[in-house]
């Protein structure tokens, strides 16, 4: 098997999008083709993530629209991959195989959602089809109110306390007032989303103890990788990221089905299989990306990959510990919470933003100290289909 | 003593009498205008930590207020281009004094405008909601201003109810829904087109707590610090509406 590298990246503005679906991946896979500088070279295969384009842009099929639009085609095979929410981190770990199989040299990976193009209660019920069809969904269970209880049950067991989830976002929201490319580019304070005398209706209750600040807005977003055997990786233009693990696991659809509705095992056994690959340990990261569609996520996740012990990660957060320039930055881009979540796509944009930190390009927030290992976690449903990353700088 | 009108056609100053003329003109030009309660000021600690005051406007405002909106009336973004045009004919309406019983009321931050709302008395039990307007989006800034408006309906000039209808689907999801604003679809709406939602006293005083916010009084230096009136950047303005047109730029 042969190592695998990320030769470019690219990424369009997060938000809401001007222009279609397929126009934002052109755009974001257009960027990681000249970011990486592949000349004459031919792109071998094109992987797209995506969740919700059959039902909310009716496109279906988005891989070879995707290569007949960059004119791509016949060379170029393609194939659209649908893993929820982890629809990202799956199709960069098959196009990794790819690679690594010495079926493809150079593999395009491009993950894309236009969630705006429904309006806010179609796209709730859109990501809820995610829960469980007869044991949640029908109860009228939805992400947020899922992860409402889950927080409930965390804050009773390891002593959470609301002031911990607004830490989290107001972490991310500096973060992502950094990143020109975030969603939400605005700060928040304590006092303006918890303790001040109109915090209530600034931020009030979405799936208590969960408020709107604690959530991750509907964005869409595209962003794109480029893939080369790491032999190959120094004829391109930009300082190449080795994947150097991947791992992925699975739990049960139903939250309920679990022993513990508090243990995340899938995330857990994920990191534990990426780490395993790329031999290193939790202690040798030095930045992170979570997948912390809400805050609670950011905190439960970043004690399952062993950052922290479990129950703890909330007194890191207190000591200072994820912020950029902390022990180990979490969410230097802004997170899920801040630079935003189309679905389908956040895989991918989670790995464009570790590869920035890892050739020291994120600018305004950059991680300091040359970052040289970077870890993802992309989060399926409610933790029943998890894909953990590890990237190293240089091949 | 007033100044002297000049009549530019005739190249010369008007003499008392053509001046009287035209003042008796304009007083049946303009509409009657019923007594208004003053809408006391309030401070907004916003998400981001800042503090709004949400003041009245004065007519002396309208100008810059226009300068302000104008170039939103060409931004197809969220039906800002509709609702700019529209609060644009009303400011100047309110200013020249052909809207009855006009009021406005105004988001400020730092001295910035941040958002604009207005309506009208239809009678003296009932509202007419116009518009609201938010120049400076994500701190539900544009919530805050709607609900004062409701909040000087209800409580400042002791109406019965307010008529209101959505231009955009936020304005749907933040009235109809989040209120929730009953249906009352016999009443045309001066806006024309979509049918007319009601505020009620016992609608208001059901949502006060959730929705209604701010505190009162404004401390003397904060207050001052609303006027003047500034404008905000008009690229930051823009940027931040729209939200893609940073990367463009």
């Amino acid at each position: 098997m042969r190592d695998v590298a990320i030769v470019g990246v690219g990424s369009t503005q997060f938000g809401r999008a001007q222009w279609s679906l397929l126009k934002m991946m052109c755009e974001a896979s257009h960027d990681a083709i000249v970011d990486a500088g592949i000349g004459e070279k031919k792109i071998d295969a094109v992987y797209v993530a995506n969740m919700g384009g059959s039902r909310n842009n009716r496109m279906a099929g988005l891989s070879s629209a995707l290569v007949d639009r960059m004119n791509l085609y016949p060379h170029t095979v393609s194939e659209t991959i649908e893993n929820g929410p982890a629809s990202g981190a799956s199709a960069i770990k098959h196009g990794m195989h790819s690679v690594a199989s010495g079926h493809c040299d150079l593999v395009l990976v491009c993950g894309g959602e236009r969630m705006q193009e429904v309006n806010n209660f179609e796209a709730t019920e859109f990501v809820s089809y995610l829960s469980h069809r007869y044991a949640e969904y029908v109860y009228g269970v939805t992400l947020p109110s899922l992860a409402g209880m889950f927080t409930r049950l965390y804050m009773e067991r390891y002593g959470l306390e609301p002031r911990h989830l607004a830490m989290v976002a107001i972490k991310n929201h500096e973060n992502g007032a950094k990143n020109r490319k975030a969603h939400l580019r605005i700060p928040v304070t304590m006092e303006g989303i918890l303790t001040g005398p109109d915090a209530l209706n600034n931020n009030p209750w979405i799936a208590e103890p969960l408020r709107f600040f604690d959530c991750c807005p509907v964005s869409d977003g595209a962003s794109a990788v480029l893939l080369a055997p790491a032999e190959m990786a120094k004829q391109f233009a930009k300082t190449p990221v080795l994947i150097a693990g991947m791992g992925q696991a699975t739990d049960s659809q139903a939250v309920q089905d679990r022993p513990d509705p508090t243990e995340l095992t899938a995330v857990r056994m994920a990191a534990e299989r990426a780490f395993a690959m790329a031999k290193l340990a939790p202690k040798d990261i030095h930045v992170a990306e979570l997948h912390d569609a809400f805050t609670i996520l950011e905190i439960a996740e970043s004690e399952e990959c062993g950052f922290f012990k479990k129950g703890e990660g909330h007194k890191a957060l207190e000591r200072g510990e994820t912020k950029i320039g902390g022990k180990l930055p979490i969410n230097p881009s802004g997170g899920l919470k801040a630079r935003g979540h189309p679905v389908g796509n956040t895989g991918v944009s989670q790995v464009v933003e570790l590869a920035l930190q890892l050739r020291g390009e994120a600018g305004d927030y950059q991680v300091p100290n040359q970052p040289k290992h970077g870890f993802a976690v992309n989060f399926g449903g409610f933790g029943n289909n998890v894909v953990a990353t590890v990237l190293k700088r240089g091949v | 003593m007033s100044p002297p009108v000049y009549d530019w056609d005739a190249g010369e100053y008007l003499t008392s009498e053509e001046e009287r003329m035209i003042d008796e003109l304009e007083a049946m030009l303009r509409p009657p205008v019923l007594p208004m309660a003053p809408y006391p000021p309030k401070a907004v600690l916003l998400a981001s930590g800042e503090t709004m005051v949400v003041r009245p406007a004065s007519v002396d405002e309208v100008d810059t207020m226009l300068e302000v909106i104008q170039p939103l009336s060409w931004l197809q973004r969220d039906f800002y281009d509709i609702v700019a045009a529209r609060l644009f004919a009303e400011l100047l309406g309110w200013k020249t004094h052909r809207v009855r019983n006009e009021y406005c009321l105004v988001g400020v931050i730092d001295g910035v405008l941040a958002g604009i709302v207005n309506g009208r008395l239809w009678d003296e039990k009932h509202g007419v909601s116009y518009h609201t307007l938010t120049l400076k989006r994500g701190l539900r800034v544009g919530s805050h201003l709607f609900a004062s408006k409701m909040e000087h309906h209800i409580e400042y000039l002791g109406q019965d109810e307010v008529w209101i209808v959505a231009e955009s689907p936020i304005g749907h999801r933040r009235w109809m829904i989040e209120y929730p604003l009953d249906k009352k679809f016999e009443v045309q709406h001066e806006l024309g087109g979509a049918p007319s939602y009601v505020l009620t006293r016992d609608t208001y005083f059901k949502a006060k707590s959730r929705l209604v916010t701010g505190t009162r009084p404004v401390p003397p230096e904060l207050l001052a610090g609303s006027y003047p009136l500034r404008k905000p950047d008009l690229k930051v303005m823009l940027t931040q509406i729209e939200h893609t047109l940073e990367a463009r730029l």
